[in-house]
This record gives C-alpha cells, structure tokens and sequence, in this order.
C-alpha cells in the first residue's frame, strides 16, 4: 500500500511538480467557479429553480455564521462560505470513480490550515486594531502569554490534522476492505464516507469560524 | 518491527480514552434534547464542534501510527 505520506507527481509544470491533488483542487476550483456562473449570469429578483438552491445554501452558511459571530456575517462570508463550499465538494470527489479527495493528501490541508491561521489575525486586526488585538492575547492574565501563543498554533495544527486525518483514514479503511473483501462489502463503508466528507467539512468551517469569532472578540474562547 | 507494535499500541490505547469521552459527551447531549427539545439545534452543533475535538485525540494517534509505518524518521 503507498504511503499516505508520499508525494506523488503527476506532470510538470516547468520546474514546479504538479501531484493528483493539486489538479484535483484545481479541477473543483473551475467547477464551482462555472457553475456559480452558469447560474448567476443573469440573477433576477424572482430567479429560476437553480438559483433559488444557490440561494438557499447561502443563506444557511450566512444564518450559521450569524449565529456564532453575532454580527453582520458580510464581511466574513466570503471566506467562510467560499471554505465550506470547497470542502465539501473536495470531500465528495471520491464518489467519482478514479478520483481521490484532495484533503486526503497532507498539503491541502495544511494550505487550507494556513489560510485560515493568516485570515484570523487580519480580522481581529481589523476589527479590534492593533492595541486591542495584541491586548486580547494579555487576557486574561500576562502570565499565559506562552501558553496563549502556543494555543495559536497548535489548534491550527489540531485543525488540519483532523481533516487529513478524517479523511486519510477512511481511504485507507476502504483500501484495506477491498483488499480483504472484494468489492460489495466495502460499499455501505462508502456510503458512510460521504457522510464523514460533510461533518468534516462543516466542522472545519464551524472551527474556523469560532476561532474568527474569538479574535474578533464576539466569542470567548 | 518495533515500530509496527508501537503503532498499534498507539491506536489500541490512544482509542480508549476519546471513546469514553465520545460516550459521556453523547449522553449528556441527549439527556439535553430530552429535556429541552427546543434547544435541539444548538445542542447538536456544540455537539458537533465537541466531538470533532475529542475524535482529534484518536486522530492524532492514528497519524503518529502511520508516521511510524510509513515515515519513521528513526528506520530511514
């Protein structure tokens, strides 16, 4: 069985390595980009049964973020929706056959992971200025400063290890099952892991959210 | 070799612990639901976010298992 942890390379772009998951991502990146445009091409008030989905499925993310931040979620909804929408279309590529789920390699993961750790001190930068952010890592006691800073980093950590994690892991249960039981059994296992590709990604953006939230100061974290 | 029976030593008893958290956790979340239906929504989300936590430990254990498998630093 191949490592979970190779990188594989599937062509070159010059000197840059290009491996199934980049294309992947960049696969599911036009996808949603042509679909939301196909959709929204022409977007009228009372718009057709296409657009009323898209509709729907913004306004649920909107209505969670409201409910975490307690504020106006339009400035966050970019990021946020953008980062659910994504996962969630990632985390069920293996559904198709002979594609595998890019967070299921360690590197998408940990671009995602970053940008969520960069997106969260701009908020709270943004949001709280410069005096005011740095003061909410003094909270609530000097002393924790290490401790406050180190928790930075690690649930960022802890963020993307559980989505590769989740995700690794279930591909190589799968692989394991084929290999023991040919290929009826593994299908109810399958099933199971379109389920994990969506609680994945709705509690990536969930974390993400709250630690936004946390920065921003509208949750205690 | 040392390494294969440490990997699964990792999983067996990195399991336990999150397995018994997960089960408290599950509990206390559905005596809630009984209790105060209404809340379901905001219980099962909190639930959600917990138990994502808590399934972390196990996942970390299984990714040092596999490290030790597949990328021992130590074995080359």
């Amino acid at each position: 069985m191949e490592s979970p942890f190779g990188a594989q390379v599937l062509f070159r772009v010059g000197p840059v390595p290009i491996s199934p998951a980049v294309a992947t991502t960049w696969g599911i990146m036009a996808l949603l980009t042509l679909v939301s445009w196909l959709a929204l091409r022409r977007a009228t008030p009372d718009g057709g049964p296409v657009q009323t989905a898209l509709e729907i499925v913004v306004e649920t993310i909107e209505d969670q973020i409201r409910a975490i931040l307690q504020r106006d979620p339009g400035r966050y909804l970019p990021l946020l929706g953008t980062l659910f929408l994504f996962l969630v279309t990632a985390n069920l590529v293996p559904a198709l056959p002979g594609l595998r789920a890019p967070t299921s390699r360690i590197e998408t993961p940990v671009a995602l992971g970053l940008i969520v750790f960069l997106s969260i001190h701009w908020f709270g930068l943004r949001e709280t200025g410069v005096a005011g952010y740095l003061g909410h890592f003094l909270r609530p006691n000097p002393l924790l400063l290490p401790l406050t800073l180190l928790s930075e980093i690690t649930r960022i950590l802890s963020l993307m290890v559980r989505l590769f994690g989740n995700m690794m892991s279930h591909e190589l249960i799968l692989a394991i099952l084929v290999y023991l039981a040919g290929f009826v059994l593994p299908v109810p296992f399958m099933v199971l892991g379109l389920l994990i590709g969506v609680i994945q990604a709705y509690i990536f953006t969930i974390l993400a959210t709250v630690y936004i939230g946390a920065a921003v100061g509208a949750v205690d974290s | 070799m040392i390494s294969v029976f440490a990997a699964a030593l990792a999983v067996a008893f990195g399991a336990i612990g999150p397995a018994l958290g997960e089960g408290r956790a599950l509990a206390a979340a559905m005596e809630a639901i009984a209790r105060q239906p209404e809340a379901a929504g905001t219980i099962s989300r909190t639930l959600f976010v917990g138990l994502a936590m808590i399934e972390t430990m196990a996942i970390y254990c299984l990714v040092i298992a596999l490290l030790l498998l597949y990328a021992n630093p130590f074995t080359g």
